[in-house]
Parts: C-alpha cells; sequence; structure tokens
C-alpha cells in the first residue's frame, strides 16, 4: 500500500541476472507495502531465479517478445489481480525507487505519469542524433498531450486503473511502441499525461551503446514510430 | 514447340504438386484453392502462349506474353502482403498465448509457493 493504493512494480527483465536481484531488494526495501512483477522476457539465464529468490512475483514468458509484449502481460497481470496502480521500472537499477509515492501522489489528478531525465533533477545528457530524435519526439508528444513532455522514451511510468485497463488490452510490441505509441494513443483519447523530473543514476549492469551508425538508425526508427502513431486510429 | 513443351509441363508438375500437397493435409484450403485457380488460368497460357494476344492488343501491351508477365509479378505481390498480413495476425496470436501462459505459470507458481508455506507452518 502506498497512500492506500494496492500497488504493483513492474519490471520488464531480459537476461539481467547481473542487477535483478539488487533491484528488486531495494525496490522491496524503499516500499514495503508494495507488490514487485517481474516480467522474464524469455531470459536464458536465472533472471527469474534471481528474481524469485529477492522475493519479487515472477511472470516468465516462453520466449522473447520484447518490452512491449512483457509490459502487456505486466498490466493485464494488475488488472487481473485488481491494482489501483501500476509503475513501470527498469531492470537495470537506473530508476530509483524512491521516486515512486511522488508519482503515485499525482496519479490522483493525473491517468498516467511520467518520470521523465533532463527535466531539472540529475545529471544526464546526451548529443547528436539522439538528442534530435529526443528533441523531435517531445515536441510532438508535448502538443499531442497538452503538457510539456521532455522524456517520452523514458521507462519510468506510473499509470492508474484506466489506463491499466486499456494497457491490458492493448499494448504496441513493435520497437519504441511501447513508449512513444502508447502516449499518443492514451493522449488522443483524451487521458492526463504529466512527468515529473526524477535523477537517474548509473545503470548496475550493462552499457548503452554509443555508436553513430546506431544513432542514426535509432532517428529513422523514431520518426518512422511516430508518423505511424500518428496516422493510426 | 520445345518451348510450349517446357511451360507445358511446368504447369503440370506444380498442378500435381498442389494436388499432393493438399491429398496430405499439409496445405489449408484456401490457399490449395488458390494456387489451384491460378494454375488452371496458367496452363492453357502455357500451352497456348498467344492466346491473350488479342486482350494484350487492347490494352496496348505489345504481346500477350508480357501481360501475363506484368500480371504475374502484381499477383506474386499481392499474395506477398497477403501472407506478411497473415504473420503479423499469427504474431500476435502467439503473442497472446505467451502471455496467457505466463500469467498460468505465474499463478500456480504463486499457489505453490502459498501451499509450502502452510506446510512448512504445521510442520
Amino acid at each position: 500500500m502506498v497512500n492506500g493504493k494496492r500497488v504493483l512494480i513492474i519490471i520488464p527483465a531480459l537476461n539481467e541476472s547481473g542487477s535483478i536481484g539488487d533491484v528488486v531488494r531495494e525496490v522491496r526495501g524503499e516500499l514495503p507495502g508494495v507488490d514487485v512483477l517481474v516480467v522474464d522476457d524469455g531470459s536464458t539465464d536465472r533472471t527469474h531465479a534471481v528474481a524469485a529468490a529477492a522475493g519479487a512475483l515472477v511472470a516468465r514468458l516462453p520466449y522473447n517478445l520484447g518490452v512491449g509484449g512483457a509490459m502487456r502481460l505486466g498490466y493485464r497481470y494488475a488488472y487481473e489481480h485488481d491494482y489501483d496502480v501500476a509503475i513501470q521500472i527498469d531492470a537495470d537499477g537506473q530508476h530509483d525507487p524512491r521516486y515512486v509515492p511522488k508519482l503515485v501522489d499525482l496519479l490522483d489528478d493525473t491517468d498516467l505519469v511520467i518520470g521523465a531525465r533532463f527535466a531539472g533533477e540529475g545529471d544526464y545528457n546526451v548529443r547528436g542524433p539522439r538528442r534530435w530524435a529526443m528533441v523531435m519526439l517531445s515536441a510532438v508528444l508535448s502538443r499531442i498531450a497538452r503538457t510539456k513532455l521532455t522524456d517520452t522514451t523514458s521507462g519510468f511510468r506510473a499509470a492508474n486503473r484506466r489506463i491499466i485497463e486499456m494497457f491490458a488490452r492493448w499494448y504496441p510490441v513493435e520497437y519504441l511502441g511501447d513508449t512513444v505509441e502508447t502516449l499518443v494513443h492514451t493522449a488522443r483519447r483524451g487521458y492526463k499525461i504529466r512527468q515529473v523530473p526524477v535523477a537517474m543514476r548509473r545503470r548496475m549492469a550493462g552499457t548503452p551503446s554509443h555508436s553513430p551508425a546506431k544513432a542514426m538508425i535509432y532517428l529513422g526508427r523514431a520518426f518512422a514510430v511516430l508518423t505511424l502513431a500518428l496516422i493510426r486510429r | 514447340m520445345k518451348l510450349t513443351l517446357v511451360t507445358g509441363l511446368t504447369g503440370l508438375i506444380l498442378l500435381a504438386t498442389i494436388i499432393e500437397l493438399l491429398r496430405r493435409r499439409q496445405l489449408r484450403e484456401k490457399y490449395g484453392m488458390l494456387w489451384l485457380g491460378v494454375l488452371v488460368i496458367v496452363i492453357p497460357l502455357a500451352l497456348f502462349p498467344r492466346l491473350l494476344d488479342n486482350v494484350a492488343g487492347m490494352l496496348g501491351v505489345a504481346s500477350g506474353v508480357s501481360l501475363v508477365l506484368f500480371l504475374g509479378i502484381v499477383f506474386l505481390l499481392l499474395v506477398c502482403v497477403h501472407l506478411s498480413w497473415e504473420v503479423s495476425a499469427l504474431e500476435e496470436e502467439t503473442r497472446t498465448l505467451a502471455e496467457d501462459f505466463a500469467l498460468l505459470r505465474a499463478e500456480i507458481d504463486a499457489e505453490r509457493a502459498a501451499r509450502n508455506e502452510l506446510v512448512s507452518h504445521d510442520g
């Protein structure tokens, strides 16, 4: 329970046995009253066992579906088990669970709350095509959602019952669909979206990619996903 | 004459293949019927390549063979698009199945854990 609400933390994880145990223990330590669901997205390592040993509920997919598939499973679980709030957190430990109560509080008058980097708190910066992609996405999505969104691809978000029900039925499995397309879909249906600044930490395991070619491809795909999301119903 | 033999024989071999696949239930009927329909049109053309010359002339295409080639490519393209569509639908179905399966497995795990806890408390 956080402020009288049943909260489920959803952590999609793919081969994160190195960090998932610490992440689960940290979340459970900071937020004693919440349930933690680790969605093992077809990992080939011991992610599910490590997560279960750390005290998380584990839903294990038989093969890899991508973040979108893992997240819809998480929202379906939240919907079927009647949670008031579902919160998505990355498995690499970059999201600080101490922000969770702040996100939950905002859900009183908002439907979807996004924990955003570059919104004043913490130090995190990107350059080149990746930055252009982020600028483009935040400009377009801010207009659609009629609120300032600076970090549209953030994997740190909190959803209330109405959004849980929608995401349990509909959640895109394609690349960037889980972040960009869901925002377009949600905003267009008249739900209220808001972002709160959160500080991001260094990943506990794994490294982000910095290749310029990959960054260009990322920009192209972001543009394609955004365009598609806009012309879809 | 030789060419007619080659094209005609090819058509007949394809026809036999499709029928054999249907007979062994390796092809869904909807696809089998599609390819049989195509062969019913193609085999007469293979035997008499000049059949379509009149139609081709009316459309401003120099030869019936070119017309067949053009229509064939358009048709194959449509078939490919249709197959991509079918695969997308199948992926969506298997995705839902995978999610259902994971939910059930989580449910069983939770129940088993609860039961073990009860047992250990009793003992």
